[in-house]
């Protein structure tokens, strides 16, 4: 009950902050798994929510909320705190852990791909279903615990990413290679892969405001998936998907974003719906200072 | 269990040492043909207009609404500001100057960011003619 009220308590904050702050346009494309090089601007902090909601054959459906405060501590270095909980109708909801990542563009200026550096420390139980990222053999057969002897099964994982993105001619391209170890016990690494297309659906602004004008989506695809283990490298038991992307982009600066993922493969789940509610308050520890708050 | 800790203390290091690299004027780094490069849009009212929205969504908290800056970020208004070539304020704006807290935009389409250095230019105009006038 207590865990109940927490999640709702951060919901709350989640959708409320929007009406306390500036309002503004996120730039970041589309994706769900996949990261662009688009770091958060310094200062800045961006709080989202993300939800999953999947019906499993074989299993019960579930949801899976994350909310995510992203924090620019540096125009090269963007670090993230995710806290997630999960709900299974007629079982429990339950807080399944937090995350705590960092990225580094290790080069200071643009280029035809951009590198940047993602490390990432987790404390999750396995009755998370976020699916921040899908890794080694992850996949449907996971999803088959209860949920009061998964949320028993906590997991303390290292994570590392190389992220390579390129913006040409208004597209975002990213590829995703990860990396993930289990620090308690002796599980072998796992090895996954997040790629993404996306594009605003035009290029160049219009002089007057507007609500459901073509400047304010933008489009795009994921596809992601498992690439097994150090001990069993390759697609064998791996599950893959591919989710098209939509966000809009509210006139008074909230971003929301969908995302339907199919799965490719059995071992995948039929359909994985993620949506996502994103705020940015610009220079954020700036409106405490004296004579600074707006 | 060690070695995972010590690979990453080892990654955290070599990205420090990356970041630190020496202080460089962001003017001296802009290519000679970006340099030269012409403002598509100056003077358009509509982009112009366009960029007046988009500045006001994505810069004017750090440089201000009149774009004379604020709490220790730069002023738009300033000589080397002013004086910058359409080409070398479109490099900044793409690249950033990420050592100096300057963040990159190149995810904004081309001509969004043409459209935002319309507006920074306009609106450097009547200063100009003050100065001028002096």
């Amino acid at each position: 009950m207590r865990i109940c009220l927490r999640g709702l308590a951060l919901l709350a904050v989640t959708l409320v902050l929007p009406e306390l702050g500036h309002r503004v346009q996120a730039q970041e494309p589309p994706y769900f798994v996949t990261y662009s090089h688009a770091m958060e601007e310094p200062g800045n902090l961006e709080v989202e929510f993300k939800g999953t909601q999947a019906s499993p054959s074989g299993t019960h459906a579930f949801g899976g909320a994350t909310v995510e405060y992203e924090y620019g501590a540096k125009a090269w270095w963007t670090t993230e705190l995710y806290l997630s909980g999960e709900t299974t109708p007629r079982e429990s909801t339950v807080f399944t852990g937090f995350r705590w990542e960092n990225r580094f563009r290790p080069l200071m200026e643009e280029h035809r791909v951009n590198p940047v550096l993602y490390v990432e420390y987790e404390d999750v139980n396995t009755a998370d279903r976020s699916f921040l990222e899908v890794v080694g053999n992850d996949g449907v057969g996971d999803l088959q615990a209860p949920v009061r002897e998964a949320r028993a099964d906590v997991e303390r994982e290292m994570e590392m990413k190389l992220i390579l993105s390129s913006n040409a001619r208004g597209w975002n391209f990213s590829e995703n290679f990860m990396m993930e170890k289990n620090m308690m016990g002796g599980d072998p690494w796992e090895f996954g892969y997040a790629l993404g297309a996306s594009r605003p659906l035009t290029l160049r602004a219009g002089a007057r405001e507007c609500v459901l004008c073509r400047e304010r989506f933008a489009a795009g695809a994921e596809m992601y998936g498992g690439l097994g283990t150090t001990a069993s490298f390759g697609l064998k038991d791996t599950s893959h998907y591919v989710a098209p992307t939509l966000a809009y982009d509210a006139p008074r600066g909230t971003r929301f974003t969908f995302s339907p993922g199919f799965g490719l493969n059995g071992n995948s789940m039929g359909v994985l719906y993620r949506v996502g509610v994103q705020y940015e308050f610009q220079q954020f520890f700036s409106r405490f200072h004296r004579g600074e708050v707006r | 269990m060690r070695r995972i800790w010590a690979a990453a203390a080892l990654l955290g290091v070599a990205v420090m040492v990356c970041g630190a690299e020496v202080n460089q004027d962001w003017l001296k780094r802009v290519p000679a043909q970006v340099r030269a490069q012409v403002n598509p849009y100056r003077g358009q009212q509509r982009d112009i207009a366009a960029g007046a929205r988009m500045y006001a969504d994505y810069c004017a908290r750090c440089h201000g609404a009149d774009l004379q800056g604020t709490r220790g970020k730069p002023s738009l208004r300033s000589e080397v500001v002013q004086q910058a070539t359409d080409g070398e304020l479109f490099w900044l704006l793409k690249n950033g100057d990420l050592r100096h807290g300057m963040p990159s935009w190149s995810s904004l389409p081309e001509a969004e960011r043409w459209q935002i250095l319309a507006f920074v230019k306009s609106a450097q105009q009547p200063q100009r003619a003050d100065a001028s006038k002096r």
